[in-house]
């Protein structure tokens, strides 16, 4: 801020390579996976995913040294970057609405699959077993970040690292079932409708905890080393808001895929 | 953080300014269309009489047709109205200093352009994708689309689709928490209201496509069965899943230019806008309602009956807010001191040709009517008046109302109303004989007909040669303005044009309201 003062509470970013990166890195990893999936070397597909990520790490860098060091983030700013995450939860929200359309378009018998759900010859997983114990603990790891969020607003630091490390630990444990179950499954992946959309929403969901795991890794880090403080920690809650979404969804996943769906199965 | 304009190539690759963001989508618009319109003169070429004209692969045909459609739609329209003039206007129209997000503005338009670059691919690779926009399974799976081709159109859909949803994300956040004090929501420009509601389409439309477009690719690729009824799948779920994307995205092309022609008409009648308030929410009505009417595109699938008299009825029913939108434009000009300058010659002209798509759409709507019209050119007659007139006609409207606030150079006045006139006969000529050929029973999307369609035909492609040769006209345009045109003054439409942008020079300053404007102008409608 040279010539003028600024007399309006908003941030205006400086120019960053970080974009035009981002993109040759999506078209690298775009072509490297149509390598991969016809046949080809995976090598461009992991390249692009590289580049991704390290455009994440750069991008994301510049957004907390805004934050801390130049002060940046006003409380208009702030809201701002809030209003943002809710919208691009919203938008995740009408993703899952493509899987659960298709699960039901399925399983309400709309399709060639016929009248019965499961299909015939597919025999689901049991409901009360492991998928009901990923629920709890998916659940519980709602709780207790949140509870290490009232640590933080309660200037509590160390409670605040503990809510955050322990949802953490039990996303991880969640992930580990869920790899799992899909081991223990009685059905492959290219068995028919069933297992398209058991695996593809599942493991849509699956990637989704996996991400919330590194969000929330990263605001452990954070929190750590000093970072967030009772009145200003938009990338925790962020991270908790986009976290209790996956719990959400996972709520729903279990209910219809899970437990309404099987349920004619497990009635005969 | 320096208020220094940055130089050279950096400036735009690495920017995170409105302005210049918004200039690089109207130039990349601009271009896109020249490749889009070349397709659709080929298309017409090779329509212009019965049997093969030049063609000696069919199924580059198809390339074609799908080729124009994806480009026309997600690389012409959406970028210019939303990425062009929504990121020049909006934050000037509400007073913000930039958007919300810069950086994610840039790399909204670097996606896109990621997404050319995969789009592209795909048409020189295994022949094309010579699916249709629609890409409907089974023609788009691996039985008969083998190559990468389709793989490299879905993820050229998947990366636009990332730019248009973060995009969305900034207008709205821009919109929600950056207006100028004293500008309440029932304050705002038109165009932002129009803005606001289609980014709200894109956001929640978009991820659906997504997840179709996911569901396509593994299909292809990894074996699942989606869509494939050999394992249980079934190809009208991709119907159901696209067109609940589909048609929102109809009213995403359209919602901005209903903002920029209510700007135009006021100006240009020297009258706020009739029923300011009637306007606003008559698009938010047409985005809701756009939600709940998607199998309209479906009427032959076999929907039931019952089902088909729902989506009938909530079709129709967009027809009441879109005429409050047609009759509110009329009112406005009513008894005001029209002048008919470039801008106001478009946009009349859009009104006159939205109208005529609008009554064929009212027609379509039937579903009893549709099983006849489906896939013939009465269909394609109908959403080019809604589209390749509406919306194209809007965005030259805009061009010529903005392009001396933009560039600071005013454009040749008789060059183009000259403009106007070739591409307002030749586009009529083009697609009103379709009407014909439609009711007649030609069908879409094949390169040779009967004996018995070829009159009509024949007028149809001397219109797209007339429209073409006003496309030439435009881009002479665009040359004289930027070597002999006129400096604009900062506001040269005078007492008409009332909103933000006509209160900074021309061009504006890199970074315009430092501080903020103190807003307190009657909305739009109070005289």
């Amino acid at each position: 801020m040279s010539s003028e003062t600024k007399k309006h509470p908003y941030h205006l970013v400086d120019p960053s390579p970080w974009p035009l990166l981002g993109s040759v890195a999506a078209v690298v990893m775009a072509i490297g996976a149509i390598t991969y999936m016809k046949g080809g070397t995976p090598i461009y597909m992991f390249a692009g995913l590289a580049l991704i990520l390290y455009t994440m790490y750069v991008w994301w860098r510049d957004i907390i040294k805004e934050a801390q060091t130049e002060k940046a983030h006003t409380t208009q700013v702030q809201f701002g970057l809030k209003f943002g995450v809710f919208l691009f939860i919203v938008s995740e929200v009408m993703f899952f609405v493509a899987w659960f359309w298709a699960f039901f378009n399925a399983s309400l018998g709309h399709s060639p699959a016929g009248e019965v759900w499961p299909p015939e010859g597919i025999e689901p997983m049991g409901t009360w077993g492991l998928p009901f114990i990923n629920t709890l603990i998916l659940i519980t790891s709602g709780f207790v970040l949140e509870w290490g969020h009232k640590g933080l607003l309660k200037e509590d630091r160390s409670r605040a690292i503990k809510g955050v490390v322990g949802a953490v630990i039990l996303g991880a444990i969640f992930l580990g079932l869920q790899v799992h179950e899909y081991g223990e499954a009685a059905f492959g992946f290219t068995d028919g409708i069933y297992s398209s959309v058991f695996y593809m929403a599942t493991g849509f969901h699956g990637f989704h905890v996996f991400v919330g795991v590194v969000a929330l890794a990263v605001c452990a880090l954070r929190l750590k080393k000093g970072d967030f403080t009772s009145k200003q920690h938009i990338g925790l809650l962020s991270a908790s808001w986009y976290w209790h979404f996956v719990d959400v969804v996972w709520i729903f996943l279990f209910c219809w895929v899970y437990w309404w769906g099987n349920s004619a199965f497990f009635a005969q | 953080m320096s208020d220094h304009t940055p130089t050279g190539w950096k400036r735009w690759a690495y920017s995170t300014n409105h302005k210049d963001i918004g200039s690089m989508y109207i130039m990349y618009a601009v271009v896109m269309a020249l490749i889009g319109g070349t397709m659709s003169m080929m298309i017409r070429l090779e329509l212009a009489e019965p049997g093969l004209q030049f063609l000696e692969d069919l199924h580059f045909y198809n390339v074609l047709v799908t080729g124009h459609g994806l480009i026309m739609i997600f690389f012409v329209v959406m970028p210019g109205l939303i990425g062009g003039f929504g990121n020049w206007f909006v934050p000037l129209m509400i007073g913000a200093p930039d958007m919300a997000f810069p950086r994610l503005n840039n790399i909204s338009f670097w996606l896109l352009i990621a997404a050319t670059v995969m789009l592209i691919l795909s048409v020189f690779i295994g022949g094309g994708a010579g699916t249709g926009w629609t890409m409907y399974p089974p023609l788009s799976n691996s039985l008969f689309h083998d190559s990468a081709s389709v793989d490299y159109a879905i993820l050229a859909l998947h990366l636009a689709g990332a730019s248009s949803i973060l995009g969305a994300i900034n207008f709205i956040t821009t919109i929600v928490n950056m207006r100028a004090p004293g500008m309440t929501f029932h304050k705002m420009p038109l165009f932002v209201w129009s803005v606001l509601v289609t980014a709200f389409l894109l956001v929640t439309a978009l991820p659906v496509l997504a997840g179709a477009l996911t569901m396509l690719l593994t299909d292809r690729n990894f074996g699942t069965s989606f869509f494939a009824p050999e394992g249980g799948g079934d190809p009208i779920l991709w119907q159901h899943l696209f067109w609940f994307f589909g048609h929102p995205e109809v009213y995403i092309m359209i919602l901005p230019a209903f903002g920029i022609i209510s700007h135009i008409i006021s100006t240009f009648s020297r009258k706020p806008v009739f029923g300011y308030l009637g306007m606003a929410y008559a698009m938010v009505s047409i985005g809701a309602v756009g939600y709940i009417v998607w199998a309209h595109h479906m009427y032959t699938v076999g929907l039931g009956v019952d089902t088909r008299a729902y989506f009938l009825l909530a079709t129709m029913l967009i027809a009441v807010p879109t005429g409050i939108k047609i009759f509110s434009w009329i009112a406005t000009m009513w008894g005001g001191s029209i002048t008919f300058e470039t801008p106001m010659l478009f946009a009349i002209g859009f009104i006159f040709l939205f109208t005529v798509g609008g009554v064929t759409g009212v027609v379509l709507a039937n579903a009893g009517m549709d099983i006849m019209m489906h896939d013939t050119y009465y269909v394609v007659a109908h959403f080019h008046y809604v589209l390749s007139l509406g919306a194209v006609f809007s965005m030259f409207a805009g061009f010529y109302y903005w392009i001396g606030k933009m560039s600071g150079r005013q454009y040749p006045e008789a060059l183009g109303k000259l403009h106007f006139w070739v591409t307002f006969i030749g586009v009529n000529i083009l697609f009103f004989p379709q009407h014909f050929l439609g009711l007649a029973g030609m069908p879409r999307r094949i390169p040779d007909y009967p004996d018995v369609y070829a009159g009509w035909n024949m007028v149809s492609s001397i219109g797209a040669a007339i429209a073409g040769f006003g496309t030439l006209i435009f881009l002479f345009v665009i040359y004289r303005t930027f070597t002999a045109g006129e400096k604009a003054a900062a506001n040269p439409w005078g007492e008409g044009a009332k909103t933000l942008e006509w209160t900074v020079s021309s061009p504006p300053p890199f970074h315009s309201f430092s501080e903020p404007p103190q807003f307190d102008a009657k909305p739009e409608a109070a005289e």
